[in-house]
């Protein structure tokens, strides 16, 4: 057992070389980015000390860029700068949506898309919004830095692909290219401040004719993971996004689903729940697509 | 532990203070600088008691480490009266009783100026969003939002 210690390197190197010499000499070190998840965790039933490695002081982490290809959200990027963002949010409306539902307007100036990543818990809201929008995390440690879609980062229940050495520097997003929208819909049962009972993030792009020509489907709180959903982007390709095909993508979700029950929800009331809020986000895409 | 040496402004004055690595800014803010007025709730960022600005956005000093304040310029309830002159948002809540037993009150207040300064006519709705952040098991929150509301409509026409 050490002390608690904190450290807020100033440059990208200098924070991996603190993790890797930290790993090396069996140190328990844990990121902070916003901070809240990692202060409740502090503070609950894990509690034992570490040293806490604060990225917000690298200018790669607060980088915000809206490309024509690609948006880049760094990893300290508050979701209060996201939803300020007018441009980021007519381009992707469903990804600043998930981060929004997100706590109150104290976390919202604190918390970040990618400490909800990181969190990586089977709820957290912005995972299956970043799914569909087919982003990619962008992670750099001792040896280089990697890609990985979101789909592949998050291993179980708070546990993510990285090594300790690692950590996320930002989240690469495609940037959509006309006929095309994203939503992300979750249930609770408030009307704000909850966790996910379940939650559906959907990105389409239609064709001139309204034909949909791409479709991804995310999927959270209803299996360890949170999910990418291939079959319920199947039934929309090739269709006009139509009932028949939106109950399609939605039977795909219940199917994909492996939830427990807890306090928040059954298994068999979270299998009904998530093809719902597949529909409903589908529909909201499908017409976010129309209009853009 | 190590303790961490941070400087930080409170309040407009330049502050300096030792904090252990883990020690929230509501712990360095109350037991490190005296500043008792930023109450402890939840200590878990669900209540809003505990609400500073940090570098001109509302946070709850719970859910941030005391040694991230380093360079940072904070503003706490302490800092909203002019002197022995209220605040017009702190008059209004003891004109409308906005308040019982007062855990609740300086995080209300804080967030409620943070609203007005970012929108100065904002509807109910956006009130009661804005401070959904912000619990209070004595009013029932009408006796606040009526507060703020009149609030606002003094800032913008004063009497």
């Amino acid at each position: 057992m050490g002390d608690y210690a904190y450290a807020a390197p100033a440059s990208v190197d200098s924070t991996i070389e603190l993790l890797s010499s930290s790993a090396d000499s069996g140190t328990r070190t844990q990121v902070l980015a916003g901070g809240t998840d990692v202060l409740v965790q502090m503070r609950s039933n894990d509690r034992g000390p570490r040293l806490i490695v604060d990225i917000k002081q690298l200018a790669e982490t607060n980088v915000l860029t809206i490309g024509e290809d690609e948006i880049y959200i760094g990893a300290a990027i508050a979701s209060a700068i996201l939803n300020e963002n007018a441009e980021l949010k007519s381009r992707l409306p469903g990804l600043v949506e998930s981060a929004d539902l997100i706590g109150s307007t104290q976390i919202q100036g604190r918390a970040t898309i990618g400490g909800n990543l990181c969190n990586s818990s089977p709820a957290g809201d912005t995972i299956p919004a970043l799914i569909a929008n087919s982003a990619v995390c962008h992670i750099v440690g001792s040896d280089g830095e990697r890609n990985v879609p979101v789909e592949d980062f998050v291993t179980g229940v708070g546990t993510n692909c990285m090594a300790p050495h690692e950590f996320l520097l930002g989240l690469r997003v495609p940037a959509p290219k006309g006929n095309t929208g994203d939503a992300y819909l979750r249930f609770i049962p408030r009307t704000e401040m909850d966790i996910a009972v379940a939650g559906a993030g959907v990105r389409l792009t239609l064709d001139d004719s309204g034909t949909c020509t791409a479709a991804r489907v995310g999927i959270g709180a209803v299996a360890p993971t949170p999910l990418l959903v291939p079959e319920a982007a199947d039934a929309l390709v090739g269709t006009q996004v139509d009932a028949a095909a939106l109950d399609a993508a939605a039977a795909a979700c219940s199917a994909a689903a492996s939830p427990i029950t807890d306090k928040r929800g059954t298994v068999e009331y979270r299998i009904k729940v998530v093809g719902v809020l597949c529909k409903r986000a589908g529909e909201i895409a499908r017409d976010r697509a129309k209009a853009s | 532990m190590a303790k961490v040496h941070i400087s930080t402004t409170v309040n407009g004055q330049p502050m300096d203070v030792l904090v252990e690595p883990n020690d929230s800014l509501l712990d360095t803010l109350r037991d490190g600088l005296g500043l008792t007025g930023t109450k402890e709730g939840c200590a878990t960022g669900d209540c809003g008691a505990c609400s500073v600005m940090l570098d001109g956005r509302l946070v709850c000093s719970c859910l941030v480490l005391g040694a991230e304040a380093e360079g940072k310029t904070i503003d706490t309830i302490e800092g909203v009266a002019d002197g022995d002159g209220l605040h017009v948002i702190q008059q209004k809540f003891l004109e409308h009783a906005a308040l019982q037993c007062g855990i609740c009150t300086p995080g209300f207040i804080v967030a409620a100026k943070a609203l007005l300064e970012k929108n100065p006519n904002p509807d109910e709705t956006t009130i009661r969003y804005w401070l959904a952040g912000n619990l209070c098991r004595c009013t029932g929150y009408d006796k606040i939002v009526r507060a703020v509301q009149d609030a606002a409509d003094e800032l913008a026409s004063p009497a």
